[in-house]
């Protein structure tokens, strides 16, 4: 029946897939340093995966400055460079850039496998590469695989204590169940439209008849990815995972690999259901409603930061989904709203989280009761942490606030009224969430150091570090927000 | 009775219903992750029925990498139970939660 066809060779762009090849050169390397040189090898393998990340980012900007050349289709279209994916690109290379200096100490300190761990990351990091590129259903697959295969090894990585073999179960068991059910979704999609290019799949469900099987298809791709992205009522393996993984990997999720799944569904949702919008559009509205509502509820009873830092960061992902509620008549500027979002969320979460990871030095406890009196015996820190928290709660100026700005601007801009009610239960939101992030900032400011020890915070330098990019990103996109790239238009072209 | 690709799906759908109920329902750790391996494998199905139903390959190459990926999770997956086993020997799903959502 299936007729053979000649092979032609791809056309490989090089330069295109340089920062991903890049990226893979670096990971091997990293593995043979690992395995000559073993224990001698530990102190300089943070470093070196670091470096690694920032000589990814060399052919990004690359590309970048030759944007005349842009979009860079390849492989029939499967796979396309344009000005987004770019963007993300390196977004996702200083985030794990970020997450490297902040293991680096936890890591070595807590006496756990070093090498294989960045190893891991890499590994992950060049999954989000391909993942922002990807423009077909088996490429965004295997990108979500690549990304999260890893990081199911990595969040149990601390193997003796039992929440974080347990954090590694729940986040393997609930991620696999929502590829299974993203993957059927797919294969439905592909039945229909008889292609997997995201591109050539919308006009052909334009055509087709079988309303009610397109409709179950797009359910299940959503419900899949919202497993991803931890959007309520599937967030429940996050707060869980968070807290059993090492910190440094909990940062990660919370950033990196949630940002993935954001590309991921915005990449599938804008470009291969323009026309079902009817169905995906209401779908995402109650997703997004929801999940900021029921994160920031949440958030309010917890009395662990990270798991406070969880619940706030489900709220913030109810934020970037809202913007593909009205997706079917703003696709771009939906698509710019989520990709700026981002870039401040992954700035500000990050730097709370170096914060918190800085503290439990000498506090050993993720108790929002251990930062009294963190004002009086570290108060840069103290200083950080407000800046961080007041970005995360959307006041001006830093970051945040513009962030929340162009989701609202975005979400009134069709004049609908179910664009203005999600708005308005997101200004509520806002509110709501300003509550428990000023609890945590009475503690540092006001509250006394529970055990009266005032010796000081050693901050080692790779922290400093993290702190310093992580603050000077979230203050500058809040001040001066045109310094964030514009992505233009998601490239739908086949060639 | 001819046997179409209508059969095919309705295989598949079941046995993905299956496996969702499966990991729904049952509480062995190891049990479940057989379930999610039933659902690939359910998708398997139903990707190559709609490949030879469109007469077109890329729905068999779907599968290759669904394998693939599968043997991966398939590795992880065990080496994650085996970490928890190993500390609590005859646990359920049931008793894994220190943590509590």
């Amino acid at each position: 029946m299936l007729i053979a066809q000649e092979f032609v060779r791809p056309i490989i762009d090089w330069h295109g897939v340089a920062p991903e090849l890049t990226l893979l050169a670096i990971g091997a390397m990293v593995t043979l340093v690992d395995i000559i040189w073993n224990e001698k090898a530990q102190r300089i393998i943070p470093t070196l995966t670091g470096l690694g990340f920032l000589a990814a980012l060399l052919p990004v900007l690359t590309l970048w400055s030759d944007r005349d050349e842009l979009p860079r289709v390849m492989w029939d279209g499967a796979y396309v460079v344009d000005e987004y994916s770019l963007v993300l690109k390196g977004l996702f290379l200083v985030s794990a850039y970020v997450v490297v200096l902040l293991a680096t100490n936890y890591m070595h300190d807590g006496d756990y496998y070093e090498g294989e761990f960045y190893q891991l990351v890499s590994a992950s990091v060049v999954g989000m590469l391909v993942m922002t590129s990807a423009r077909d259903l088996i490429s965004i697959f295997v990108a979500i695989e690549l990304i999260s295969i890893p990081a199911y090894l990595m969040a149990a990585w601390r193997k003796r204590d039992l929440k974080s073999n347990e954090a590694g179960l729940k986040y393997m068991l609930m991620g696999v169940f929502a590829s299974a059910l993203m993957l059927y979704g797919m294969s439905l999609l592909y039945g229909f439209a008889g292609d997997t290019r995201l591109a050539a799949i919308a006009p052909a469900l334009r055509s087709s008849e079988s309303i009610p099987l397109i409709t179950l298809a797009v359910v299940f791709v959503v419900v899949g990815f919202g497993f991803k992205v931890s959007a309520v009522p599937f967030h429940t393996w996050a707060p869980d995972t968070y807290e059993g993984a090492p910190t440094p990997l909990t940062a990660f999720l919370a950033v990196a690999s949630k940002a993935a799944g954001f590309v991921a569904l915005m990449s599938v949702v804008i470009v291969a259901f323009p026309e079902q919008s009817g169905v995906a559009e209401p779908l995402l509205w109650v997703l997004a409603a929801v999940t900021m509502t029921v994160g920031n509820l949440i958030a309010m009873r917890q009395t662990n930061i990270v798991r406070m830092l969880a619940y706030s960061g489900i709220a913030q992902a109810g934020y970037m989904i809202a913007p593909l509620a009205v997706f079917g008549d703003v696709p771009s500027s939906a698509a710019r709203a989520i990709v700026i979002y981002l870039v401040i969320y992954a700035a500000m979460n990050l730097g709370a989280f170096a914060v918190v990871i800085t503290a439990a030095r000498k506090t050993r406890s993720g108790e929002i009761s251990s930062y009294g009196g963190l004002f009086q015996y570290a108060p840069g820190l103290a200083v950080l942490m407000t800046l961080f928290l007041f970005s995360l709660a959307g006041i001006p100026p830093f970051g945040g606030w513009y962030a929340k700005y162009q989701v609202f601007l975005v979400l009134v801009e069709p004049a609908t009224t179910a664009g203005y009610v999600l708005a308005a239960i997101g200004a509520v939101n806002a509110v709501l969430a300003a509550f428990y992030y000023l609890s945590i900032m009475k503690q540092m400011w006001f509250m006394p150091e529970p055990n009266g020890d005032h010796t000081r915070v050693q901050i080692t330098p790779s922290l400093q570090a993290a702190l310093a990019i992580t603050a000077i990103v979230t203050l500058v996109t809040g001040v001066l927000p045109g310094v964030i790239p514009d992505v233009g238009d998601l490239v739908v072209a086949l060639p | 009775m001819e046997v179409t690709e209508t059969w095919y799906l309705l295989l598949s759908a079941l046995l993905f219903a299956l496996g969702a109920t499966g990991l729904l329902i049952r509480r062995n750790p190891l049990v479940m992750f057989m379930c999610v391996e039933l659902m690939l494998n359910a998708v398997n199905i139903s990707f190559v029925a709609f490949s030879n139903a469109l007469d077109d390959l890329s729905g068999q190459t779907a599968v290759f990498f669904v394998l693939v990926v599968a043997a991966a999770e398939v590795v992880v997956g065990l080496s994650l139970t085996v970490a928890v086993l190993r500390r609590r020997p005859e646990a359920t799903a049931d008793d894994i939660a220190s943590l509590r959502g």
